[in-house]
């Protein structure tokens, strides 16, 4: 029981930084029907721009914990203007030449950038892991069981708290965005009908812009929870937890907000779960089965709607 | 950096306010860019990380950017758009495409004559030899995938995953049955059928991309399973030691009985067995490519082309869609099988490593960029990239970075592919190419 609890905690945390990553796929997916499947690599650079303002900034876990948290937000604020830099300069570059092209070439495109930025990001910060000292250290012991193994306890560390609430805030902040500001309407109407929100007098190339723009962002802050929590990174991160985010955002069902987390928890999960009970080799295996499982009985995906088939 | 508003002054070009508001928006969008990730390199260093600001390389990348910016600026885009000059004006590609007409029915036979004389060639050496196995390999594997992609219209993000398959056959059965390669060679591809069939059965149902993205989990799958069942397919190690083939029971080799050399009188050279896995692999790819025409004529094959069309239409007529997806799949992943069979015995080493995911946007990216559909496209971007993946053999850093950037130039350049126009099986009255914008893409994507 307290294992499972422990392994709960785990997949939670996990899946939070999926849902992340997975959001920016489904809103760019929901707008040009699109995989951007540079997007993992954005999350990359957001965790490489993060480390390297740590790196800069020199704080370590011995700095006042008020100077943490203000030193973080800087961090997170570069990371996020930075990777949303790189989300606006691929699609004005990669991506808007090819709208209205045939669909399979965004497509090549977006493969030919992600080779593009890791292999950049290879060259310009070398191609070693990049170990950081854990900043945010400590946590609480929730439960805990004495018997003949021993003590086992079931922790959540701050670490784990900081990236669950920060997810729940920041998914409230941007269902609210989706919901009820103006360039929430705006990218709800493009994603119905671009030429006619464009007669409205929508600019949709700036509504596609900021959709890119939002989930790079989204990304970068990813990014920075993936090296405070894995304290490792490199230059290939990017695409295996693309990957999984994609599939997370396919499982929830794509263009949905609530589904892209949804299925990033779900895919999270299950990840740790395998991991803790079978194997750890085959978690990916898991990950991608219950991907094809789900596809094949629930093709919309968990909170998707189905699709009509027009003629 | 970006096509910027056209603001345009009294001299027709750009005013000088707007000129200098842009080149500030791209001096940040480079600093973002590349000052950060080039100017302050992340070092690992006793206690934890440093940092090595390296300024010139920064501040150098972003006056690089600005330059070029204000050099386009004051020469090509100083009219505005739709005033500009096309680059290749019309009546030049008209020129061009008239002197070309005649050539174009010599091309494919003189093509295929280069290709047979190719090894004998005084220029040929072992280093080009290799290459052109290599290239005629991939060649292979776009005409399997363009069958998949290009005539069915289904997107296959996992075409690796059946390369693995018909590679590993033929290792383990050499391995454990001690079977030879002319008999695994059509082992291999069944067995990739038959694994086409297994994996395509439950994903065809899906639409679109859900199909890319099943396939690719499917591929990853395939790539995870074998890099972790030790016992049986060496795991990261790989399997080493893969026979070689034989020229009809002759071995080539320098000593023993019934070698190649020793038969035909020859002196022996290692070159033979080269020149021999070259002509396998070119008889192997031109196999595939006449099936795949003749297929294109068989109603399989044209209803290949009418579910790319329009699935809906297909389904309303009676064909039976999912047999019709099964069969496209089934003999892509074929074709995949025999080239991994042959991938295994060229190396005589085969090791997960080898089928990664890049290696299917590698083959995606060939079919893509030759123009889906197209054969002689699949030829040329074979030759374009592998051969241009080679010549930057010397900047091994900085090779990947090219590649990827040439995919993206070459795509937005030209988004159907290098070879514009189709030719389509069925026709009125005369046969006569069409352009490529003519023919759809499919559902599969």
């Amino acid at each position: 029981m307290e294992y499972f609890v422990q392994q709960l905690i785990n997949g939670v945390t996990l899946g939070s930084i999926y849902g992340l990553i997975a959001i920016g796929y489904t809103m760019v997916y929901g707008i040009i029907g699109m995989i951007n499947f540079a997007h993992g690599d954005v999350f990359m650079v957001g965790a490489f721009i993060s480390l390297i303002v740590i790196t800069a900034l020199g704080f370590t876990a011995s700095t006042g914990i008020g100077l943490i948290i203000l030193a973080l937000i800087l961090v997170l604020v570069c990371a996020m203007v930075i990777s949303s830099v790189y989300g606006w300069t691929l699609e004005r570059m990669a991506y808007r030449p090819l709208r209205g092209s045939f669909r399979l070439a965004p497509l090549i495109t977006a493969i030919g950038v992600s080779i593009v930025l890791q292999n950049y990001i290879q060259i310009a910060q070398g191609a070693r892991v990049k170990p950081l000292q854990p900043i945010i250290s400590g946590g609480y012991t929730i439960m805990s069981r004495v018997d003949e193994n021993g003590e086992f306890l079931v922790q959540i560390s701050n670490i784990q708290i900081a990236i669950i609430v920060v997810t729940l805030a920041l998914m409230g902040v941007f269902s609210l965005i989706i919901a009820k500001t103006s360039l929430g309407r705006a990218q709800r109407a493009c994603e119905q009908d671009q030429k006619m929100a464009s007669l409205l007098g929508i600019n949709v190339d700036r509504t596609i812009s900021t959709t890119f723009v939002m989930g790079a962002a989204l990304a970068a802050v990813a990014g920075l929870m993936f090296l405070l929590y894995y304290g490792v990174i490199d230059f290939f991160i990017g695409f295996i937890a693309g990957v999984k985010a994609f599939t997370a955002a396919v499982l929830g069902g794509i263009g949905s907000l609530p589904g892209a987390m949804l299925g990033g928890l779900v895919i999270g999960l299950i990840e740790t779960f395998w991991s803790a009970y079978f194997s750890v080799e085959y978690k990916d295996v898991a990950a991608f089965a219950m991907l094809a499982i789900v596809l094949i009985f629930l093709p919309q995906g968990l909170l998707g709607k189905p699709e009509v088939e027009k003629v | 950096m970006s096509g910027a508003i056209q603001q345009t002054g009294a001299d027709g070009g750009v005013s000088p306010a707007h000129l200098l508001k842009d080149l500030a928006v791209t001096a940040f969008l480079a600093a973002a860019i590349f000052g950060t990730t080039l100017g302050f390199k992340t070092t690992t260093a006793v206690g934890g990380l440093t940092i090595e600001p390296n300024l010139m390389l920064g501040g150098g990348s972003i006056l690089v950017v600005v330059v070029v910016r204000l050099a386009l600026w004051l020469t090509l885009w100083r009219k505005p758009v739709n005033e500009r000059q096309p680059m290749i004006s019309d009546d030049l590609k008209k020129s061009v495409t008239a002197t070309m007409a005649p050539f174009g029915k010599f091309f494919l036979p003189s093509m295929l004559i280069i290709a047979l004389i190719w090894p004998f060639l005084p220029f040929t050496d072992r280093y080009i030899l290799d290459l052109s196995i290599l290239i005629l390999t991939y060649v292979m594997l776009g005409w399997g995938l363009n069958i998949v992609v290009g005539l069915a219209g289904l997107l296959d993000l996992g075409y690796v995953a059946f390369y693995a398959v018909g590679a590993y056959s033929y290792a383990l059965l050499a391995q454990y049955f001690g079977l030879s390669f002319w008999i695994c060679l059509p082992l291999a591809g069944v067995l990739a059928a038959f694994w086409g069939i297994i994996l395509g059965f439950p994903v065809l149902r899906l639409r679109g991309d859900y199909l890319a993205i099943v396939t690719l989990a499917f591929g990853e799958i395939i790539r995870v399973v074998l890099l972790n069942w030790y016992q049986f397919t060496g795991g990261p190690d790989g399997l080493s030691g893969i026979p070689r083939p034989t020229f009809f029971g002759l071995e080539f080799k320098r000593f023993g009985e019934g070698t190649f050399a020793e038969f035909f009188g020859l002196e022996f050279s290692s070159m033979h067995r080269i020149i021999f896995l070259y002509f396998l692999i070119l008889i192997l790819a031109i196999v595939t490519n006449i099936v795949t025409n003749r297929l294109r004529r068989l109603p399989i094959g044209r209803a290949w082309e009418a579910l790319r069309e329009d699935e809906i239409a297909c389904r309303s007529l009676g064909l039976n869609t999912t047999l019709v997806k099964l069969s496209a799949f089934a003999i892509g992943a074929m074709f995949a099988g025999f080239a991994g069979s042959f991938f295994a015995t060229r190396q005589g080493f085969i090791s997960p490593e080898s089928f990664t995911f890049i290696e299917s946007a590698l083959i995606l990216a060939i079919v893509v960029l030759g123009g889906m559909g197209s054969q002689i496209g699949v030829v040329i971007a074979s030759i374009f990239l592998i051969g241009g993946f080679e010549v930057f053999r010397e900047a091994e850093q900085f090779r990947m970075l090219i590649f990827g950037l040439a995919m993206v130039v070459i795509m937005v350049w030209r988004p159907r592919g290098l070879i514009s126009s189709r030719v389509p099986s069925v026709f009125l009255k005369k046969r006569k190419a069409v352009s490529s914008d003519m023919v759809a893409q499919g559902e599969g994507h």
